[in-house]
């Protein structure tokens, strides 16, 4: 389980997170929603050490995410980042297997290149991908080999920023179903930050709205139409109209 | 008042800034050689670095050096003719070449050539995220990208130096024996007998802190880079700014040590 207990952060002066509650259950799919610049990023990233929050504390089974052996602690993570963040200088198995090639999963090289194959054949990449560069995909293949990538080493817990963005509704689709269909296979606590409403409803097990630097609500997602939340109902609704104002 | 204070109010929030900055490189320079000594060892990155450092910088380095001895030939020549002193011509250009003109020129052709992809290739990685990519993948990034180059750099940079010594006195004899009409084995017994171990070790060593520099702030001003293309951009400009002034800074103060007596 990944418990936040008011957390705060702040850059310079600008507030991001101001007292964040929230509580993901291990084995479940949370989204967490929210307009942008309302600190999405910022909570994903306190959990994996990017950012260090000003004050609260963020427990990941109990362990404080902060304390204790770091690589043993990432390596209970995969995320796919908003951009794919792939390593443009290396070939995209390269990309997949990097944590299987350096560090305490190390393994052969060629057992390497194996699973990376298969994890690509997962996200629906045939193996003559595998010796490309990143800079020789479209934008929606590189998403699946950053998904790849986050599955490579099994992770117990797969963060997905941005998962769709930049993507046409088709091959957003594709990577939705994808997400959901590997975290209940690999039985992974999945934490994923959108602002795209068919992800929430196609990933999620439960959402959370930030609004403001706190959980506006949280709840499952088939509760969420329902929710009688004004924030809530107007993202979903993406009305310029409602308590959140359209300038921010 | 406000005329008389916000002028010295100025300096001295920007004084403070270069201290920080200072500060800042410091715990980075520790940081770094830290993180060279302390396991995990990522071997390829750094034969990578050592490739890309040293063997791709030599061609810049070699016509820099023979332009450079061959020009100092002539100005020694032209000067030393004055006083009759012509003879002196292969003592000077060796020294000129070992001491001063060697590990300086090699030290600021780096900076350009390396410090400035160091900087740019860490900015960019920092920009797309791939430096957090690299922490989520349980790899620490100054273990990864900075030790590897700052080591590559400290010991690839004084053979750069040595050649590009070699090289500018090879151009200085060229010169001197092909148009100022110096014979060719006196040249080279004047200047072998001239130059002493010293001079040498002073060269290397040279070498060996330019290329730390070098390194140092291309990989600094990469992971403080600021955001999107015109951060990479100021990030690659500090860089080699700030390299270039603490190569000749440098260069002073280690000349101060090896040669005020």
């Amino acid at each position: 389980m990944i418990q936040f207990e008011n957390v705060h952060k702040s850059f310079g002066r600008k507030k991001v997170l101001q007292g964040v509650n929230l509580e993901i259950a291990k084995g479940s799919s949370m989204v967490i929603i929210g307009g942008s610049g309302t600190g999405k990023s910022v909570m994903l990233k306190s959990v994996l050490g990017l950012i260090t929050p000003d004050s609260g504390t963020i427990t990941v089974d109990g362990q404080n995410a902060t304390q204790g052996d770091r690589d043993a602690f990432l390596a209970r993570f995969g995320m796919l980042f908003q951009g794919g963040a792939l390593f443009d200088s290396m070939t995209v198995w390269q990309n997949v297997a990097f944590r299987l090639l350096r560090g305490s999963l190390k393994r052969p090289k060629e057992d390497a290149r194996e699973i990376a194959i298969e994890k690509l054949r997962r996200v629906g990449l045939t193996p003559d991908v595998a010796d490309l560069f990143p800079s020789e995909l479209s934008g929606g293949m590189q998403k699946r080999v950053g998904l790849a990538r986050a599955i490579a080493a099994e992770p117990e817990i797969i963060f997905f920023d941005e998962p769709t963005t930049g993507l046409d509704p088709i091959m957003s689709g594709v990577i939705n179903d994808l997400i959901r269909e590997i975290v209940v296979e690999m039985g992974a606590t999945a934490m994923t930050i959108t602002h795209d409403m068919s992800s929430v409803r196609a990933i999620s097990d439960n959402v959370a709205m930030l609004h403001a630097g706190v959980i506006q609500w949280t709840g499952p997602v088939a509760d969420m139409d329902a929710s009688g939340d004004p924030y809530l109902t107007q993202f979903i609704a993406g009305s310029a109209e409602g308590p959140i104002e359209a300038v921010r | 008042m406000n005329l008389v204070l916000a002028p010295l109010n100025a300096i001295g929030r920007s004084m403070i800034g270069m201290l920080t900055s200072f500060g800042e490189v410091l715990l980075f320079v520790w940081g770094a050689l830290s993180h060279i000594f302390r396991p995990p060892f990522y071997g390829r990155e750094f034969l990578s670095a050592l490739f890309n450092i040293g063997w791709l910088s030599l061609p810049v380095v070699g016509m820099t050096a023979i332009f450079t001895g061959g020009a100092l030939a002539l100005q020694i020549y032209d000067g030393s003719s004055r006083f009759s002193v012509e003879s002196v011509v292969p003592q000077i250009v060796a020294i000129g070449m070992v001491r001063e003109l060697g590990p300086v020129l090699v030290g600021l052709m780096v900076a350009a050539r390396v410090t400035s992809s160091i900087a740019a290739e860490i900015a960019t990685m920092k920009v797309t995220e791939q430096i957090d990519a690299l922490v989520t993948l349980s790899t620490h990034p100054m273990k990864y990208l900075v030790a590897p180059r700052v080591l590559s750099a400290i010991l690839v940079v004084p053979a750069l130096v040595g050649i590009g010594d070699i090289i500018g006195i090879y151009g200085g004899f060229l010169v001197s024996t092909e148009t100022l009409g110096f014979n060719p084995s006196t040249y080279i017994r004047n200047t072998a007998d001239f130059l002493q171990l010293n001079d040498i070790v002073s060269s290397l060593v040279k070498g060996a802190v330019f290329g730390g520099i070098t390194a140092v702030m291309g990989c600094y001003a990469g992971m403080h880079s600021g955001r999107g293309a015109q951060g990479v951009g100021r990030a690659t400009k500090s860089s080699v700014q700030a390299a270039a002034v603490m190569i000749l800074a440098a260069n002073f103060l280690l000349t101060s040590l090896f040669f005020s007596s």
